[in-house]
């Protein structure tokens, strides 16, 4: 096939995205191979801890990742709004799905002036596009608009909140662990094991200490994940619209006024907040500091910079300039 | 999309399928003969056009491209529109019993695009038909889907459209032609040009 194509993948993001899961996985790995060697050391069958904290960690991820629509959808005391209701939101997305031969999600509206959208839902069918009162109020053009759902379709199309889930069972698995293991220091697990060996007593605080550090480690690695896949839905929702520069005005426009907002919204957002167009909480005020060095608010935060993104969208405009561009690199 | 597509968080351009559109104008005289709606004669393609160029340039670049066609021996009169959503639709004007050339136009038009680099940006094409009582109808290709589907407007402020006649109309087409199946990608084309 040698029609012409107008989009390129982008290999950096994709490497640093692998090697960021890669990461996670043998965080995971090293995590377990970890316990059951301090277990084997111990000569103990605190495996139970374990087994518990797995199927109490991936039950819930499972719960959450089952009714993250209605869970998102009631956190954001959300309603879901029919095309008659809201027809330019509806065409928009009709337009897109269309586009990008993807399933229409459901279209909801949330009461909050805080100019926001998100997507959110365990699959295709099942996803819903929730849009807040502030950014429909904010002025935006169609163009602008649309720019922000397609960002928002594509976190669907990369089955973000799967993906996203799957990430963080390590860290709620590690989460559980201590907190199991503090209680059962608590509440006499030394006694009953002090009988049979003495590394028991060990044991706990060792298990306690691994899963901390665990916990760090893949907590930076999830954040770190999730602003390489922001990077990735703004790439491919600006590739799907053609017109990176209206997502641009849109972000800036959105994180211009969001300095302006209440904090109570905020606070109330923030449980929300992986699958937002943008931060709805920031660490360290700022938008992740302006400086391009090193910052903790830029480590911790599950956005990337405004700054950065403008910074990335800026290429995709000058490869939809260059006609003919990135085509010749055989891509497939 | 692919599950390591979703994993690197990468979208893949979906690629449009032509050929169907051939299916058109015996789907014409089907339609003629069970319902009465006779074509219009005017056919159009929605594609998206990107960012950066002035629209002046991309309907030249269009003309251009089409005029290079001019050697199949087919003018092709387009008309070259942009809505309020941003997409850029062209539009071709035949005779009410030119389908076969109305077709034939459209394909052009899209080869055209798919040529160019346009392909992913395919959105839809649309061919207008009419019933002795003006009812307006349209049927639609769905590129990506290769698939049609009927849209009837009653009223372009309230939104309203004939269901019932969308109803009746797969009825009729859905042994011969690839209806869209899912009833929610029959998205409606408000105020469509050529419509």
């Amino acid at each position: 096939m040698a029609t012409r194509t107008r989009y390129a993948p982008d290999r950096g993001l994709t490497v640093r995205m692998t090697a960021t899961m890669f990461l996670l996985g043998l965080v995971f790995v090293a995590f377990v191979a970890l316990i059951i060697g301090i277990m084997i050391a111990a000569h103990t069958s605190a495996g139970a801890i374990i087994v518990v904290a797995l199927i109490f960690g991936g039950g819930s991820a499972w719960i959450s990742l089952f009714y993250s629509d209605k869970i998102a959808l009631a956190a954001a005391g959300a309603r879901e709004v029919s095309p008659r209701e809201a027809p330019q939101l509806h065409a928009i997305v009709d337009r897109l799905c269309a586009l990008a031969d993807m399933d229409k999600p459901r279209v909801a509206i949330a009461p909050t002036r805080m100019p926001n959208a998100f997507a959110t839902g365990r699959n295709s069918k099942n996803s819903v596009l929730c849009v807040t009162d502030g950014m429909l109020g904010l002025g935006l053009t169609t163009e602008e608009l649309e720019g922000v759902l397609a960002h928002e379709l594509s976190h669907v199309a990369h089955k973000d909140v799967q993906v996203m889930t799957v990430a963080s069972l390590l860290a709620i698995v590690a989460a559980l662990l201590v907190r199991f293991a503090f209680y059962s220091e608590l509440f006499g697990g030394g006694r009953r094991m002090g009988g049979d060996n003495g590394n028991a007593a060990l044991l706990i605080p060792l298990i306690m200490l691994v899963s901390i550090v665990v916990y760090a480690i893949s907590f930076l690695l999830i954040r770190l994940l999730s602003r390489y896949r922001e990077l990735a839905a703004d790439r491919s929702g600006a590739l799907l619209t053609q017109n990176p520069s209206a997502l641009i005005s849109a972000l800036s426009k959105v994180s211009g006024s969001m300095n302006r907002v209440p904090t109570q919204d905020l606070r109330a957002a923030e449980p929300l907040n992986a699958f937002y167009f943008a931060p709805a909480m920031k660490l360290h005020g700022g938008n992740g500091g302006g400086g391009g060095g090193f910052s903790l608010s830029g480590l911790f935060s599950t956005h990337p910079s405004l700054e950065k993104r403008i910074e990335e969208l800026t290429k995709i405009q000058r490869e939809l300039g260059q006609v003919g561009g990135p085509d010749q690199r055989g891509l497939r | 999309m692919g599950f390591l597509d979703a994993l690197l968080g990468r979208t893949k351009p979906v690629q449009p399928k032509l050929d169907d559109l051939f299916a058109l104008p015996s789907a014409a005289i089907q339609l003629e003969a069970a319902t009465g709606f006779t074509p219009t004669g005017s056919g159009s393609v929605c594609f998206r056009a990107p960012e950066g160029k002035p629209f002046a340039d991309i309907q030249n670049e269009v003309r251009e491209l089409l005029d290079m066609d001019a050697d199949k021996g087919t003018a092709l009169p387009v008309e070259v529109i942009k809505d309020s959503y941003a997409y850029t639709w062209l539009v071709s004007n035949h005779l009410s019993d030119e389908m076969d050339a109305l077709v034939t136009d459209l394909h052009a038009v899209n080869s055209t695009l798919v040529d160019n680099g346009y392909g992913p940006q395919l959105l839809c094409t649309l061919v207008a038909f009419r019933d002795a009582s003006h009812r307006r109808l349209a049927l639609v290709y769905h590129y990506k889907r290769g698939t049609f589907y009927p849209f009837a407007p009653l009223n372009e402020q309230r939104q309203e459209r004939d269901n019932a006649l969308e109803f009746q109309v797969r009825g009729v087409l859905g042994q011969d032609m690839k209806i869209e199946p899912d009833q929610t990608r029959w998205f409606p084309l408000w105020g469509a040009p050529g419509l």
